[in-house]
């Protein structure tokens, strides 16, 4: 009788073929040629700032990667950032205490999210065209209460928050993102939780046989996905101290693109924290060496596009290539 | 007759007159032939860029890159029209309807042959063509003054005062009616939405059908291109963003489903015509422009939440039958 072991054996080369593995080298031979290129690239305060550039959206990556591998999509991320700074701006002028204040704008995002969720599992339609509703909803909504005007009144804390240091040297943002990080790694790789989003993914109809309540998972995770962005949001005003409704226009697909190119499979069931960490550090340093290079913020756009279409249709004609050949 | 009325398209063939009237009440010079064929040209480039989401969309598929594509065609000829005003208008609209297909066609081989899924192709590519834009005009705006009076020359033809945009929709409405209801082309298509499995057993390359399907969508954002910036008289990298969703709302509010097989032209022309009547009358019963966005998605929703439903029910229905 051959014994099935619980995981395969560990062989060192296994390692070279990781995806994990693979987008290590080319963040690292980022680093190489961005240093080549310029010589403000390498300079410590310079590398600390430029993470202000990221941290926000990797922050949202973070939950988003959960929704992708359970097999969904949530475009509207970027519209509910706008709708919590809204809140954020709005109950600071109304005068209320700096707590109330931040709870509000939590629970804001939370809420859309939990509209998502809500509509997604109730009514069982896919999760990108309810989410291109929402996020025309969303952002709309904004646009109804702002109009043309705008906020640039917050509370000390969310200012201090968005552009300032923990010890004079650690952007908060990006402190919040790396402890996130960790824990998300862990519910996701080391507890039942992360293992039943991957066999939601996988097949949710089996998942569902198997007696998780798949409709709750998806509930809670765009909840999630809500009050992640919400979070972002109390960064991202505070950083730019101001809120107009076009507040982080077209973020979605710069954070599907970080959870993509971190070789998270776009229908479900695969993917890993530690590569889409790496891929946020990829984009945010190629991003920053090209600003560096004077290259316009347009050709960090098309750049990020090509970016997501091949990192997805190389690998796939690779693979159909070879089994052709076989 | 029963089932005549509770027809989808005269359901909403009723609400879209409801809705005429009661705007009417409240503002009646919106309800004067003037004003409603300028509602009709208004809404023109909706219909046209709606029917040909509206093919893609019945493959289980979406383009979100038509509102790029057309901002892109329209800025790469209103550049040529600068340089070279004696060309003739016709060369205009062909050459933006070939750079418009060309665009689709990548969109076609990235989700056909190298198997991106269409959300991320053309979510890419939405932002690739709208970036281009840039490049090609250094950011720079194209004037009205700018343009060579040949190629606005057809913009203010009319006929039975209604304007060319209006006669080129109606153009596009009955070659899509014929290329879905009476060519095997269409058949293939909604065989394909319906059942992709049982359409490749059958024989259906899905492969050409993805790339013929997004490429029509890219030879008419092409198309909208030139209408786009010839009515506005302006080409910018601004123009049109935003504009996919409204063209998908109009699908599904159309009733086109998005899980593929399920929708008639008709009712897509109508889904359009709502949609344009709804971003016309708001000023008219004066609702504020910054309500249309929430509005179109909140409209969205609504639809989607009621196809659903009803497609649900149907299934139960046919079980019971059985």
């Amino acid at each position: 009788m051959s014994i099935i072991p619980d995981k395969p054996p560990f062989k060192l080369l296994d390692i070279l073929y990781k995806k994990e593995f693979i987008l290590l080298i080319v963040l690292i031979s980022i680093l190489i040629i961005n240093s080549n290129l310029t010589p403000y690239f390498l300079d410590l305060y310079n590398l600390i700032d430029s993470t202000f550039l990221f941290s926000e959206k990797a922050i949202i990556a973070l939950t988003m990667t959960f929704v992708i591998i359970a097999r969904h999509i949530d475009l509207s991320v970027a519209s509910i950032i706008a709708v919590s700074s809204c809140v954020l701006g709005y109950t600071t002028s109304l005068g209320y205490d700096t707590w109330i204040v931040l709870l509000l704008t939590l629970f804001s995002g939370a809420l859309c999210g939990a509209f998502n969720g809500a509509i997604i599992t109730k009514f069982a339609i896919s999760s990108i065209i309810v989410t291109i509703g929402t996020m025309s909803l969303f952002r709309g909504l904004t646009y109804s209460f702002l109009e043309d005007s705008y906020y640039n009144k917050f509370p000390k804390l969310v200012t201090n928050l968005g552009s300032g240091y923990l010890f004079g040297y650690i952007p908060y943002a990006f402190l919040t993102f790396i402890l996130l990080a960790f824990v998300f790694a862990f519910i996701l790789h080391k507890t039942s939780v992360g293992k039943k989003i991957y066999s939601i993914g996988n097949n949710p109809d089996a998942a569902q046989y198997t007696g998780i309540a798949v409709d709750r998972y998806t509930f809670v995770l765009f909840t999630l996905n809500g009050l992640f962005s919400a979070i972002a949001a109390i960064f991202l005003s505070g950083r730019l101290s101001s809120v107009r409704p076009n507040i982080a226009f077209g973020w979605e697909l710069e954070i599907i693109t970080m959870v993509v190119l971190g070789g998270v499979y776009i229908y479900g069931g695969s993917g890993s924290i530690l590569g889409v960490v790496i891929s946020i550090f990829i984009l945010g340093m190629l991003s920053f060496g090209l600003g560096l290079l004077n290259i316009p913020g347009v050709g960090i756009i098309i750049f990020t596009g090509l970016l997501l279409i091949l990192s997805i249709g190389f690998p796939s004609f690779v693979r159909t290539l070879r089994r052709k050949n076989e | 007759m029963k089932k005549f009325l509770l027809n989808r398209d005269f359901i909403l063939f009723v609400i879209i007159c409801i809705g005429l009237i009661s705007v009417g009440f409240a503002n009646p010079l919106f309800i004067t032939p003037s004003s409603i064929s300028d509602v009709l040209t208004d809404t023109s480039i909706l219909i046209i860029l709606a029917l040909s989401q509206m093919i893609v969309i019945l493959i289980r598929a979406i383009d979100l890159s038509v509102a790029s594509n057309l901002a892109l065609s329209g800025m790469l000829i209103s550049l040529l029209s600068t340089v070279h005003p004696e060309l003739p208008v016709y060369y205009f609209i062909a050459l933006s309807c070939i750079i418009g297909t060309i665009l689709g066609v990548l969109n076609g081989v990235s989700i056909a042959i190298l198997k991106v899924p269409f959300i991320v192709t053309t979510l890419g590519t939405m932002s690739i063509y709208r970036g281009l834009i840039y490049f090609v005009s250094d950011g720079k705006q194209v004037y009205s003054s700018e343009f060579s009076e040949n190629f606005l020359a057809l913009i203010h033809f009319k006929f039975l005062s209604l304007s060319f945009l209006f006669w080129i929709a109606v153009a596009v409405f009955i070659i899509i009616y014929i290329l879905l209801n009476h060519t095997r082309f269409g058949r293939n298509l909604y065989s394909l939405g319906g059942n992709p499995d049982a359409a490749k057993y059958i024989g259906i390359n899905e492969n050409k059908y993805i790339i013929l399907a997004y490429s029509i969508s890219g030879l008419f954002a092409g198309l909208c291109g030139y209408l786009w910036v010839a009515r506005y008289s302006v080409a910018s990298t601004q123009i049109a963003i935003g504009f996919e969703l409204t063209v998908i709302s109009a699908c599904v509010v159309g009733g086109i489903s998005v899980m593929g097989g399920v929708g008639t032209v008709l009712g897509c022309l109508l889904g359009a015509l709502l949609i344009g009547l709804i971003r016309n009358a708001l000023p008219a019963v004066d609702i504020s422009q910054f309500w249309q966005l929430a509005i179109s998605g909140a409209i969205i929703l609504l639809a989607i939440i009621i196809n659903t439903k009803t497609e649900q029910r149907k299934e139960k229905t046919v079980m019971v039958q059985e």
